[in-house]
C-alpha cells in the first residue's frame, strides 16, 4: 500500500470543500497530479495544492492507497467522500461530511468530526476517536435512505439525529448521545454505551438500539416486552426489552408483526 | 435577423410529407423561407437528421405542485447540480429540475415548445413566474376545470353557454391555453374524503357525475372553438382494471365533431394513456389492456392520445388527482404532500421508484411502449413520460430508442427480474414494429402541434412556419449497429434553432432565445350572469380578492403570444 501525506500549510479563510480527498480519486496519481485536483472555497474553485503540501504518490488502485491528513483541517469538509476502498487517516479534527456516502475501506479520525459524518454510508469502517456531531450515519436531507451498511465507531459522544432513516449496518457510541436516535429507522443496530436523552427510536419501524446508561424520557410508542440476559459488544448484562414504535406502520414477516427493538441495560 | 441555410441534411417533415430526402432548410427573420441570400450562414447537416423543433404536449414543469416537489425533495438535487457555465445559469434536480435546467434540457434535445399540463387557476401567477424563468422554449399552461365549482354548478344544469363564458374569462385572467380535466369530480370528492372511480359516481354535494362534466366541457370547448380540445386525465387512474373507466370516458366523445379554425380534428385528448390501460383485478393479476385502448382510439378519429412512458427511474409523481396520490403513498410508504386549492382543484406529490426488479413497474414500462406500437396513426399518438410522473422528460431519447429498436426492447426485457411476467401480462414480446424517423417526427412534432391547434406555427418545416429546427447527429442512411447510438443522438442536438435564433450548438446552449408564453384570448358575447357569479364567489368564498387573481402585465407574461378566438357569433 502506498501512502500519500497531505499537510495543511495554508488554511482557508472560509470552509474548504475537499470532496476529491479519497483513495478513489487519488488512485493512480502522482503527488503533483493530486495537487492539481480541485477544491472549493466559498464560490471559488482552486487546487488542493494551494492549501496542502502533498508528499508521496498514490497506489494503482483505491485499495492500494492510504491518505494521511496532517495539520489543522477543522475547516475542511468531505474528507473520504464516497470512498470505496483504501484508507484515510485524519490526525486532527475535521468538519462536516467526513466519510459521507462511503462504500468501503477504512477511515480514522483522531479528533472530532462535525455533522453528517458517514451519511448514507453503505460499507467500510469509520472510526472517530473524539466526538461526532449531529446526523451521524443519517440520510441526506429529505432522503429516506440512511446508513445501510458498514460500521461507525465513536470513542466519545455523538450529537443529535444519529442513525436517522438507518436501514442497516452498525454504530457504536462509547459516550453519550443527544436527542433523536434512529428516527424512522428501518434496520441496523446502534449501541450507545453512555446516556441518551429523549426521542430514542421515534417512528422507528425496524432495527435495534441498545442503551447502557440512562434515557431521560422514553418514547410513549415503545412498550415493555420483558427482560433478557445477553452479551452486547463484549458486555454481559440484563436488559429491559421494549418494542415499538407502536404508533407506526410495521411490516409483517411470516405472519408476525416486525417491531424495532430497544434494549436498556438494567 | 440573421439568415441561415441548413444544407444537405436528411429532412423528416410530416407537414410537407418529406421522408428523409436530402434537402436544404432556409431561415430568415425567424421563419422558414423558400430561399435565402448568398450571405446566409451555412450549417452543414450532411449525414445528419433534420426535423422541426419538437413539441411537448404534456409535462409538469412549472407551478406550485412542481415547486412543492422541489421543496420537499432536496435529495432530487443531490449530485445533480451544475454550476454557471457559458450561457447557462446554475441548475439542478433530476425529476424536478429547476426552471433554468428545464429550459436547457428541452432545448438540448431539440424541443422548442412545451405545455405545462395542469395549472391551478388560483396559482396562475406562480405558474407564469416559473414559465418566465424557463429559458428558450415557448410555453403554455392548461388551467384545470374538472373540479371547479363554477363548472360543476353550470354543468349540473347543462348550461353550456355559461360554462363557455366562464372558460373564456378564466383563460384570459390566468393566461391559459386549453381546458384540462383531471379526475373529473374526483378531486372535489377528495375534499370530502371520497373519490369518483367511474364516470357515473356522483360528486358529493354538487350531485353531478364525471360523465356530465366531461361531456359538458367538450361541448363548451367546441362552442368556443378553442385551438386545443379537452385534455383529459380520466377517473380511476393507475388502478388494475381501470381501462374500462377509460373506455367509458372515451365514449363520451362519440358523435362530437371538432369545430375550430385551427385545423384540429379531435375533440378529446387522452393524456398519459399508459396509466389508464390496466387490466386485472389486483397487482397480482395486473395486465396490459393497451390493445383494447388503442383499438378504440384507432377507430375513432376524434380522439388523440399521448403515451406516458415509464422510464424505469426514480422520480416524483405529482398530479391534481389528489386521491390517487394518497392511494400511492399507501402503496410505497414514501413521503406525501397534499394541497387543496380552494373552489378549484387540489393536488398531491409522492416520490416513486420504477424499479426494473418489480413486476408491476416492468409491466407498466411495456404498456407505454405497446400503446405507441399499436397506434396506427402516429399523427394521433404522441410520446410523453407525463414528466415527471412516469419518468423525467430527459429520458425521451431512451424512449425513442426503445420505440425504434426491437433489439433495445429485447435487451431491456431480458434485464428484468420478472421477464416472464412482462411476456405473459403484455403483448410487447411479440411486437416487431420499429418506429421510423418519419413516425418519430409525427409523434413528437407535427402530431402534437396539430392537436394543439398550432400546426400553422410549429411542428413542421414549411415556409412561413416559425423557424424551430433541430439537427441531430444521426445518419439515417447507415444501419444502426448499437441502439444506444439512437439515444445518444437524440440526447444532444448538433444544432437547434428557436424562432430563427441558434440556441444550441454541439449540445451546448449558445443563446437564451426569446421565450414566449402562448395563451388563448377568446371573445364571447357579454354574459352578465357569469360575471355576477364570479363577483359573488370572490366575495363569498375566495380568500383573495378578484383584483389579486389575474396574471397580468409584464411581470407575469413578459413576452406573450396571443392566439385570438372569436366566439361572439356562435349560435347554440
Amino acid at each position: 500500500m502506498e501512502t500519500v501525506t497531505i499537510t495543511m500549510k495554508n488554511p482557508p479563510a472560509l470552509y474548504l470543500e475537499a470532496d476529491n480527498v479519497s483513495p478513489d480519486t487519488f488512485a493512480g496519481k502522482t503527488a503533483a497530479q493530486i495537487g492539481d485536483l480541485s477544491v472549493h472555497e466559498g464560490n471559488t474553485t482552486s487546487t488542493l495544492g494551494k492549501y496542502f503540501e502533498i508528499s508521496g504518490n498514490a497506489g494503482a488502485s483505491a485499495a492500494d492507497t492510504k491518505i494521511v491528513i496532517k495539520g489543522d483541517v477543522k475547516k475542511v469538509k468531505y474528507l473520504g467522500f464516497k470512498m470505496s476502498a483504501g484508507e484515510v487517516a485524519v490526525e486532527g479534527s475535521t468538519d462536516q461530511y467526513a466519510g459521507a456516502w462511503m462504500t468501503g475501506g477504512k477511515m480514522q479520525v483522531k479528533g472530532n468530526v462535525d455533522a453528517f459524518a458517514g451519511i448514507a454510508m453503505k460499507g467500510g469502517e469509520l472510526s472517530i476517536e473524539g466526538n461526532a456531531g449531529n446526523y451521524l450515519g443519517a440520510a441526506y436531507r429529505g432522503d429516506w435512505r440512511g446508513m445501510s451498511g458498514g460500521r461507525i465507531l465513536v470513542k466519545g459522544d455523538a450529537g443529535s439525529d444519529i442513525g436517522m432513516y438507518m436501514t442497516g449496518g452498525e454504530m457504536i457510541i462509547n459516550g453519550n448521545v443527544d436527542v433523536h436516535v434512529c428516527t424512522h429507522a428501518e434496520g441496523g443496530k446502534v449501541i450507545i454505551k453512555g446516556n441518551a436523552k429523549t426521542k430514542v427510536g421515534g417512528q422507528m419501524v425496524d432495527g435495534t438500539i441498545f442503551v447502557f446508561g440512562t434515557i431521560d424520557v422514553m418514547m410513549p410508542g415503545f412498550k415493555p416486552a420483558g427482560e433478557v440476559e445477553m452479551e452486547v459488544d463484549g458486555v454481559k448484562g440484563k436488559f429491559a426489552h421494549y418494542i415499538g414504535d407502536t404508533g407506526e406502520r410495521h411490516k409483517k414477516k411470516k405472519g408476525q408483526v416486525v417491531y424495532a427493538n430497544l434494549y436498556k441495560k438494567i | 435577423m440573421s439568415e441561415y441555410i441548413i444544407k444537405n441534411g436528411h429532412v423528416f417533415d410530416p407537414v410537407q410529407g418529406v421522408k428523409g430526402d436530402k434537402a436544404d432548410v432556409s431561415i430568415k427573420d425567424g421563419k422558414i423561407v423558400d430561399k435565402v441570400g448568398s450571405g446566409a450562414k451555412v450549417i452543414d447537416a450532411k449525414g445528419k437528421t433534420v426535423m422541426a423543433g419538437a413539441v411537448e404536449i404534456h409535462a409538469h414543469i412549472a407551478g406550485p405542485k412542481v415547486n412543492m416537489g422541489r421543496i420537499y425533495r432536496p435529495e432530487d438535487k443531490l449530485f445533480t447540480c451544475t454550476p454557471t457555465r457559458g450561457m447557462e445559469r446554475m441548475g439542478g434536480g433530476n425529476s424536478i429540475p429547476t426552471t433554468f435546467k428545464t429550459g436547457y434540457e428541452y432545448a438540448k434535445m431539440g424541443y422548442t415548445t412545451a405545455m405545462e399540463a395542469a395549472m391551478p387557476p388560483l396559482f396562475s401567477r406562480h405558474v407564469h413566474e416559473e414559465i418566465r424563468d424557463t429559458p428558450i422554449i415557448d410555453e403554455a399552461a392548461f388551467p384545470v376545470f374538472g373540479n371547479n365549482w363554477f363548472v360543476l354548478e353550470y354543468l349540473k344544469d347543462h348550461e353550456i353557454e355559461n360554462t363557455a363564458a366562464y372558460i373564456a374569462w378564466l383563460l384570459r385572467v390566468t393566461k391559459g391555453y386549453a381546458v384540462k380535466v383531471v379526475n373529473p369530480g374526483g378531486t372535489e370528492a377528495w375534499a370530502w374524503g371520497l373519490n369518483c372511480l367511474s364516470v357515473n359516481d356522483p360528486v358529493p354535494y354538487f350531485d353531478i357525475t364525471p360523465a356530465e362534466i366531461v361531456k359538458g366541457l367538450i361541448e363548451a370547448n367546441e362552442y368556443l372553438g378553442l385551438p386545443h380540445s379537452l385534455h383529459i386525465h380520466p377517473n380511476n387512474l393507475g388502478n388494475p382494471g381501470c381501462y374500462e373507466t377509460t373506455l367509458d370516458t372515451l365514449k363520451l366523445a362519440e358523435g362530437i365533431k371538432a369545430r375550430n379554425k385551427f385545423g384540429r380534428e379531435q375533440v378529446m385528448h387522452l393524456t398519459h394513456s399508459q396509466f389508464h390501460s390496466y387490466g386485472g383485478t389486483n397487482w397480482g393479476d395486473f395486465e396490459s389492456k393497451a390493445k383494447e385502448i388503442t383499438d378504440y382510439v384507432n377507430k375513432n378519429k376524434n380522439i388523440t392520445i399521448d403515451t406516458g412512458n415509464v422510464t424505469l427511474d426514480e422520480t416524483t409523481t405529482m398530479t391534481a388527482d389528489g386521491p390517487f396520490e394518497h392511494h400511492l403513498t399507501g402503496l410505497n410508504h414514501l413521503k406525501w404532500a397534499n394541497i387543496d386549492v380552494e373552489l378549484e382543484t387540489g393536488s398531491g406529490v409522492v416520490p416513486y421508484i420504477y424499479s426494473p426488479n418489480i413486476s408491476v413497474c416492468a409491466i407498466q414500462w411495456a404498456i407505454g411502449l405497446e400503446i405507441a406500437l399499436l397506434s396506427k396513426d402516429p399523427m394521433r399518438c404522441y410520446i410523453t413520460t407525463d414528466h415527471p410522473n412516469a419518468g423525467p422528460f430527459t429520458r425521451y431519447p431512451r424512449v425513442i430508442k426503445w420505440l425504434m429498436s426491437t433489439k433495445a426492447r429485447e435487451a431491456q426485457i431480458n434485464a428484468f427480474k420478472h421477464k416472464d411476467k412482462v411476456l405473459s401480462q403484455t403483448g410487447l414480446g411479440t411486437m416487431d414494429r420499429e418506429i421510423s424517423l418519419y413516425e418519430i417526427a409525427q409523434m413528437t412534432r407535427a402530431g402534437p402541434a396539430k392537436s394543439l391547434g398550432l400546426s400553422g406555427m410549429c411542428g413542421g418545416l414549411k415556409p412561413g412556419m416559425d423557424a424551430d429546427v433541430a439537427v441531430y447527429d444521426f445518419n439515417p442512411d447507415k444501419p444502426v449497429v448499437n441502439p444506444d447510438d439512437i439515444e445518444k443522438a437524440f440526447s444532444r442536438c448538433a444544432h437547434v434553432f428557436k424562432s430563427g435564433v441558434e440556441v444550441v450548438t454541439n449540445g451546448e446552449i449558445v443563446n437564451n432565445g426569446h421565450k414566449r408564453t402562448l395563451w388563448v384570448n377568446v371573445k364571447v358575447k357579454e354574459n352578465p350572469q357569469v360575471m355576477r357569479d364570479i363577483n359573488e364567489k370572490f366575495l363569498k368564498y375566495y380568500s383573495i380578492t378578484q383584483a389579486n387573481y389575474e396574471a397580468l402585465g409584464h411581470h407575469f407574461v413578459p413576452n406573450p403570444y396571443t392566439v385570438e378566438v372569436d366566439a361572439t357569433q356562435v349560435q347554440v
